[in-house]
């Protein structure tokens, strides 16, 4: 069968079961049902701390086949993941699925797990380094799955994806369980993607390395959720919890892109008091943010909220009163991570408030204006970030997708050429965001606006801005690169790639 | 640009800039120089540089690398070729190569330019021979750097070192009605320093400024850019000579002050300008 988009797809898939097909952004809404969660009840006298990782994998009578969570929050310096797999692996336990919100070259470890059957599912918003290779090298048992940020907490909260143990990395934690991530050696800041883990997992355990007497406030992950805690000298390596490329670009290619991205803002109309931003901590979706905070400036504009993973640059604007409030999922840096521990309007939200779709609403269908990166566009303007121009799984959604949808504005800032390769091509090697959720790209040798948005041509065609048509931007590129082959693949599904509302948008052959 | 990036090279018509050097001189190292002139000749030859002036800096002649640059490059066409340490001598050996060149590749007769940098004291002190010894001489390009390490003198962000230079290398090139182009400003960071050194440089009379890095390009605009008056001023004067002219008058007045030839040259330079810059359409 075929989704909306045209992906050709399976009506079942071994390892992941039946395929529900993508039929468009919000074609899969209304009444949902969340799952009952099983609670073992603690009462008085009982303690919590536990002497190490073994003995908690003994009290949640860890077995085969379960699915066990991670969170991503220590990004690439995250020692927890490595450490809970080995010990499992020690114990001779097989067949367990990874739910990890991201996975990181750090975990590379987990490879030799895959391969010898300790780790046969994984299921991830976001993946780089050598799991994300091996997974396009087939050597995964079962198809991976590639969700969202929001897609994500959906999926827990109704049961798609059921948790049987979630290990919540702890910057802080008390005795009883209550977690934060502002204090202790690990600090990271926000902690939004282990909510739902915690609260919908059968059983849940903090891993720790600042254990502090009884109550850790401020309490970002509740002790009602958390059955035990476990002590362990260190649970990251500072250096790689700071994310790498929260750094404006020093590129005049990146920042003529940003220039121009911020006409189109302005163009937009958008620019207003009570205006809300997202943008990616990448060179030059950061840019994107110095030239908006001078137009602002001078304009005199006062904005709502900026939302997202929070870097300095967000935090500047906000202290320069430049928005009212922050919602933070996760800190980038150590500037983002003080400001959200000292300033009450520097919000945090789970990964549910930011962007699941089968909420009561969610913190992304606020956004006015969102920026985002690309791997490779089409001409129906949909977008990969998920693999690479190898077919090599080298990203995925993260928010990509959940922005992209909730946003009046989403702009997808890139270069026309990345080395010798041009980004807009006839068809993207794997669909993560889908086109109609994407409304203007942005390049250094030109526009194109989604023929969707009408209203937004009318407002660009007043300005100097090159706008010109997908197809022309493309042959533009193409005059330069000349057309790249086409990459082949086997017929084998090794990552199921799903919207945010679960339906299957495309799958990631294997590389030959 | 340096000449041997390609990257840079494929992008570097798109940064808003009027002209491009593409540098096979001080960027390029001395192992590279070869491959920095294949580069080049083809980027000319492949990319798409739209209305942006393409220059070339050669190696001086009295290297090894400077007649080889000429006789690969010229054969391309690009507009403009910039000749370091100018002097007389060498422009004049510049010229004739490019004479027997352009006869031999069917290029029109005088149809590549060349800037003379001036970064010597005596180029600077035999500045009107090196612009009079060749016709293609369109512009000469202050070499600061070069220039105060010749005199023996610091260079530096105030720039009174150059005072004399500036002014010496206007008045020859206003005299000539040829270009007169500002030595770059080296500190990429301070843009500050950099918008004060643009605006001195045009108040003493340069008609262009030479930037080290993509990133000074909007500063130097922004100083060079006609103020929203001036441009208003200007479309005015234009108006007013239209009009003129429809009704068959020879000498006609706005705001009570009689309007010249300066004058008006001065407008559509203005207005020129502005359309470039895009602050009018």
């Amino acid at each position: 069968m075929k989704n909306i988009l045209g992906r050709e797809l399976p009506d079942y898939i071994e390892g992941y079961g039946k395929i529900e097909p993508f039929m468009g952004a919000f074609n899969n809404t209304g009444i949902k049902e969340r799952k009952s969660v099983k609670v073992s009840s603690v009462t008085p006298g009982e303690e919590k701390v536990l002497a190490s990782i073994e003995e908690a994998l003994d009290k949640v009578q860890i077995k085969d086949g379960m699915t066990i969570s991670f969170h991503h929050h220590l990004r690439n310096g995250d020692f927890v993941l490595n450490m809970v797999l080995e010990a499992i692996a020690k114990k001779g336990i097989k067949d367990i699925t990874v739910a990890a919100s991201s996975i990181f070259p750090v975990h590379g470890p987990m490879v030799e797990h895959m391969r010898n059957g300790v780790v046969t599912g994984v299921v991830a918003n976001y993946m780089s380094g050598p799991v994300a290779e091996a997974i396009s090298r087939g050597e995964l048992k079962k198809p991976a799955i590639m969700q969202t940020h929001g897609g994500r907490p959906r999926a827990i909260e109704s049961g798609d994806l059921h948790i049987d143990v979630a290990f919540v990395a702890a910057p802080t934690a008390d005795t009883y369980g209550n977690i934060n991530g502002v204090g202790g050696k690990s600090a990271c800041g926000a902690l939004g993607y282990a909510v739902s883990d915690a609260e919908f997992a059968d059983k849940t355990v903090a891993i720790t390395d600042n254990l502090v007497p009884y109550p850790a406030c401020p309490i970002e992950i509740s002790q009602i959720y958390v059955d035990y805690v476990v002590q362990v000298e260190s649970i990251g390596d500072p250096k790689g919890i700071v994310s790498g490329t929260t750094k404006i670009t020093k590129d005049p290619v990146g920042l003529k892109i940003a220039k121009m991205a911020t006409e189109v803002i302005k163009a937009s109309g958008l620019v207003k008091d009570g205006m809300s931003f997202q943008t990616g901590a990448g060179g030059t979706s950061l840019a994107v943010a110095a030239e908006l905070k001078e137009v602002m400036k001078k304009e005199g504009v006062v904005g709502s909220f900026a939302a997202g993973g929070v870097t300095g640059y967000i935090v500047d604007m906000f202290e320069e009163g430049l928005f009212q409030n922050i919602f933070d999922v996760q800190c980038f840096d150590l500037q983002a991570v003080e400001s959200y521990k000292k300033n009450l309007r520097h919000q945090p939200m789970s990964a549910s408030m930011y962007g699941n779709p089968h909420n009561k609403g969610a913190v992304v269908n606020h956004l006015d204006i969102m920026i985002l990166g690309a791997t490779e566009i089409d001409t129906d303007f949909n977008v990969n970030v998920t693999t690479g121009s190898s077919g090599v799984i080298m990203g995925g959604s993260g928010g990509h997708s959940d922005t992209a949808a909730g946003a009046k504005l989403a702009i997808i800032v890139t270069n026309l050429m990345k080395a010798r390769l041009p980004i807009i091509k006839d068809r993207v090697t794997t669909v993560t965001t889908p086109g109609e959720s994407v409304d203007v790209i942005v390049t250094e040798r030109g526009i194109a606006v989604n023929p969707r948005r009408t209203d937004l041509l009318e407002k660009l065609s007043n300005t100097n801005l090159p706008v010109m048509t997908i197809e022309e931007l493309k042959n533009m590129a193409e005059k330069i690169t000349g057309k790249p082959n086409t990459i082949h693949t086997s017929d084998d599904i090794v990552a199921v790639v799903e919207y945010r509302d679960g339906t299957v948008i495309d799958v990631v052959k294997k590389i030959k | 640009m340096p000449g041997n990036n390609p990257g840079m090279l494929q992008n570097a018509g798109i940064l808003g800039a009027d002209s491009i050097i593409l540098d096979l001189e001080d960027a390029v190292s001395l192992t590279e120089k070869d491959s920095a002139r294949v580069l080049v000749r083809e980027a000319i030859k492949n990319v798409d540089y739209s209305n942006v002036e393409v220059i070339v800096r050669i190696n001086p002649l009295d290297t090894e690398f400077g007649a080889e640059d000429i006789n690969v490059i010229a054969r391309v066409k690009p507009d403009t070729i910039l000749v370091p340490k100018a002097d007389e001598a060498q422009i004049k050996q510049v010229d004739e190569m490019l004479n027997k060149i352009e006869a031999e590749e069917g290029i029109e007769a005088g149809a590549i330019k060349l800037i003379a940098l001036i970064e010597t004291a005596y180029g600077l002190e035999t500045i009107y021979d090196v612009i009079r010894v060749s016709k293609r001489v369109v512009g000469v390009l202050l070499g600061g750097e070069d220039l105060t390490s010749d005199l023996g003198v610091k260079r530096t962000k105030e720039g009174e070192e150059i005072f004399y230079a500036r002014n010496r290398v206007v008045a020859a090139c206003k005299a000539m009605k040829i270009d007169a182009i500002d030595t770059p400003f080296t500190d990429t960071n301070d843009y500050e320093g950099l918008a004060k050194d643009a605006a001195k440089a045009k108040s003493l009379g340069m008609t262009g400024k030479s930037a080290i890095n993509p990133r000074q390009i909007d500063t130097i605009h922004s100083v060079y850019a006609p103020t929203e008056a001036e441009i208003k001023h200007a479309l005015r004067v234009l108006d007013a000579m239209e009009e003129a002219k429809r009704e068959g008058k020879g000498v006609f007045s706005l705001d009570g002050k009689m309007v010249d030839a300066p004058i008006i040259n001065r407008a559509t330079t203005t207005v020129e300008l502005a359309k470039i810059l895009g602050l009018i359409r």
